[in-house]
């Protein structure tokens, strides 16, 4: 994953509470391969008619190269599945901008190099009016936080620990293989103290108390 | 000083390091991967890194499980062969389709015994807060998450804030922990437990067997709230004693010892706290297209006119998309299919329950019952319940996700209504165009008797609830 701190792309509104995971790919599409690209599957039963046929005046299909998405809250609600944000990201949003997102959602944002952009009701009400003519340019800011949407600048809630993550490109492998020194020390304090933790009947564990030695 | 509370003991625990940022490194305990995570199996491969501890982690085949026959598509078979495969490639245990121990990971998890009280559970899935059941701290991540505990059986987390439902009272008859949890959800909001881990506390969470503490613990994830528990107690180590995986000997008494301190402390204090009566809950139905779209079975459909801006406007394209008159009795709202399934309401005690409700009477609408589990399965078949089923005109079929996320083939089609025991009632989460309401166990028996959404307390008269 590649950081970044700024970007300036079209913003559209999707103008409706609770879109949840469900709704931005359903669960059909999700026995596809990566490789093969969820964009088209994004929000698919709300852009599409019954025949499968884009629905013109929908935000998204008006406006394909939007980059920025501005909803409302509890965005991203529901499921683990990081085939949501797949579909955002290979559609080209790099950020949600909501008054809240689901738990889970949020963290596999992040973890996709997707801003989601914590702002204020008013202020969502506000940008949704400002969009409701058309797509509106906005740029966002990572290290301050900002983002100007038209002639106001916005200011957006982020964890500080997202914001470094979007920012540095992190992975989260990489940067837990630094403790594996600290992980190894742990385990063996850990099986030393709740033997009861580990499953009996699992032949493949290595443990310091009850070594089964096949690895 | 305060007391510590569950979600303390149970994250001092794990916690193998903190960051200056205040993230986190939690060793985790059990890894329980499905079809769905294809993605980070692929992540691993990618990088070339092996899985950290094949010991710790279980495999099973459910969201693509077919419940008749074989898969029913190429697609269906290959998610399931690819996480046969994976699993056979990394040395981890899996329950595949001719598993007797096969079914939904939620379900087979604590009835395995590899769900416990002190451990920390991760899965590729929401639900997995029902594990918090036991009193373990149980969470759902996504993909790249689950690659990470693949490599390194640790995850990154914040500590949430902590959140306290005392449920207090009784719950009355035909009211169950189902109906308990669409309450608390239809008050604080479906992101009314965002941010926090929940503990259910209080004389009503207290009686629930542990088939209905994993229901409210189920729907945690529904309110908002990624973590849901249960402190344990004599009724979570009964449940446990002798499970294929549970701890034995000296090592189960040495369990029991650490499991009993887990109860947050009398002292302790909590960010959120909310307090619910449980004799003033009724048999619950969603009306609307998000588990915060409950009501009472006996209200009528809200009317938006009476709402104001976003709420309103929300309403209307819900009812929209329901088919729903404002103003109208639930009770008139007639249904095409029932489905009795899901990791929320899918255990033994939950076919006891609407079959005590079906025993004897004729279903109006078809519809399926899918157990939680072959084992679930063996057990209401070698207690009578199938035949009950089959003979009110119900499909008994085979374990799996089945129709609460309609990925294996089970699904319903565009406009029919659903009266579903699942968890979510989002627009296409049955299938494109379904329209689902979420109720108990028995509220799905009683809709698939009367055809139209029913308060199950009038079909209860003279029988035993279960
Ligand atoms: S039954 Fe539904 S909610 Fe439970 S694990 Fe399967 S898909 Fe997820």
């Amino acid at each position: 994953m590649t950081g970044w701190s700024q970007h300036t792309g079209l913003a559209v509104a999707l103008d409706r509470e609770n879109v949840d995971t469900d709704q931005l790919i359903p669960a059909r599409f999700m026995s596809t391969p990566r490789s093969e690209g969820y964009g088209d599957f994004l929000l698919y039963d709300l852009r599409t008619d019954n025949n499968g046929n884009p629905i013109a005046d929908f935000p998204l299909n008006s406006t394909p190269d939007a980059s920025i998405l501005i909803s409302r809250r509890n965005f991203g609600s529901g499921s683990s599945r990081e085939a949501a944000v797949y579909a955002l990201v290979d559609f080209g949003i790099r950020a949600v901008v909501a008054p809240s997102f689901g738990d889970i959602f949020a963290s596999n944002a992040v973890n996709n190099g997707l801003l989601p952009a914590r702002v204020p009701e008013a202020e969502v009400d506000a940008a949704i009016s400002q969009l409701s003519a058309g797509p509106v340019e906005v740029s966002i800011n990572l290290t301050d936080r900002t983002m100007r949407v038209g002639d106001s600048v916005l200011d957006f809630t982020l964890d500080d620990v997202w914001q470094q993550k979007l920012i540095n490109g992190w992975d989260d492998i990489d940067l837990t293989q630094h403790h594996k020194a600290a992980i190894a020390e742990f385990r063996t304090q850990y099986v030393k103290d709740t033997p009861w933790a580990i499953p009996v009947q699992q032949t493949n564990f290595r443990s310091a108390g009850r070594d089964t030695g096949s690895q | 000083m305060t007391g510590r509370r569950l979600l303390d003991k149970l994250w001092d625990a794990h916690e193998i390091l903190r960051r200056d940022d205040g993230t986190s490194l939690l060793w985790v305990d059990r890894h329980l991967v499905h079809e769905g995570s294809h993605h980070a199996f692929a992540k691993i491969a990618e990088r070339g890194v092996p899985v950290a501890e094949p010991g710790l982690t279980f495999g099973v085949a459910d969201h693509y499980a077919p419940t008749r026959g074989g898969p029913a598509t190429k697609a269906i078979a290959r998610m399931i062969a690819t996480l046969e495969e994976n699993t056979r490639t990394h040395g981890i245990k899996c329950f595949g389709l001719d598993d007797p121990r096969q079914g939904i990971v939620h379900v087979i998890g604590p009835e395995q015994g590899i769900t416990l009280p002190g451990l920390l559970i991760n899965c590729g899935d929401s639900h997995t807060s029902t594990h918090g059941a036991f009193g373990a701290l149980a969470f759902g991540i996504g993909a790249t998450e689950v690659a990470h505990v693949l490599a390194t059986q640790t995850i990154w987390q914040t500590k949430p804030k902590a959140m306290r439902i005392n449920v207090t009272g009784q719950l009355g008859p035909g009211v169950t922990a189902k109906d308990l949890a669409l309450a608390w959800i239809a008050k604080l909001g479906a992101d009314g437990g965002r941010g926090h881990a929940i503990e259910y506390t209080g004389a009503a969470v207290r009686a629930l067997s542990m088939e209905g503490r994993m229901t409210l613990c189920n729907l945690s994830i529904e309110g908002g709230a990624r973590f849901g528990m249960v402190a344990p107690d004599e009724t979570t180590f009964a449940y446990l004693k002798d499970r294929p995986f549970a701890p034995r000997g000296a090592d189960w008494d040495r369990a029991i010892e650490t499991w009993s301190d887990l109860p947050s402390d009398g002292n302790a204090t909590f960010d959120t706290e909310v307090t619910l009566d449980a004799a003033e809950i009724a048999p619950i139905v969603t009306w609307g297209t998000t588990p915060e779209d409950a009501l009472p079975v006996t209200a009528t459909v809200p009317d938006p006119s009476k709402m104001s801006g976003n709420t309103a406007e929300r309403a209307r394209n819900a009812l929209e998309y329901m088919g729903l008159t404002p103003g109208r009795a639930l009770t008139d709202i007639a249904v095409d299919q029932v489905f009795i399934g899901s990791c929320t309401n899918a255990r033994i005690e939950d076919l006891r329950a609407a079959a005590a409700v079906l025993s004897g009477r004729r279903a109006k609408v078809p519809g399926l019952v899918s157990p939680g589990s072959r084992q679930v399965k063996a057990q209401a078949e070698a207690e009578g319940l199938d035949r009950i089923f089959v003979d009110a005109g119900l499909d008994w079929v085979g374990s799996g996700c089945s129709m609460c996320v309609a990925m294996n083939g089970d699904h319903v089609e565009p406009g029919k209504r659903c009266a579903s025991t699942t968890n979510r009632n989002f627009r296409g989460r049955q299938g494109r165009g379904a329209r689902t309401h979420l109720m108990s166990p028995a509220m799905v028996a009683a809709a698939a008797v009367t055809g139209h959404l029913t308060d199950v307390r009038d079909l209860l008269n003279g029988r035993k609830v279960a």
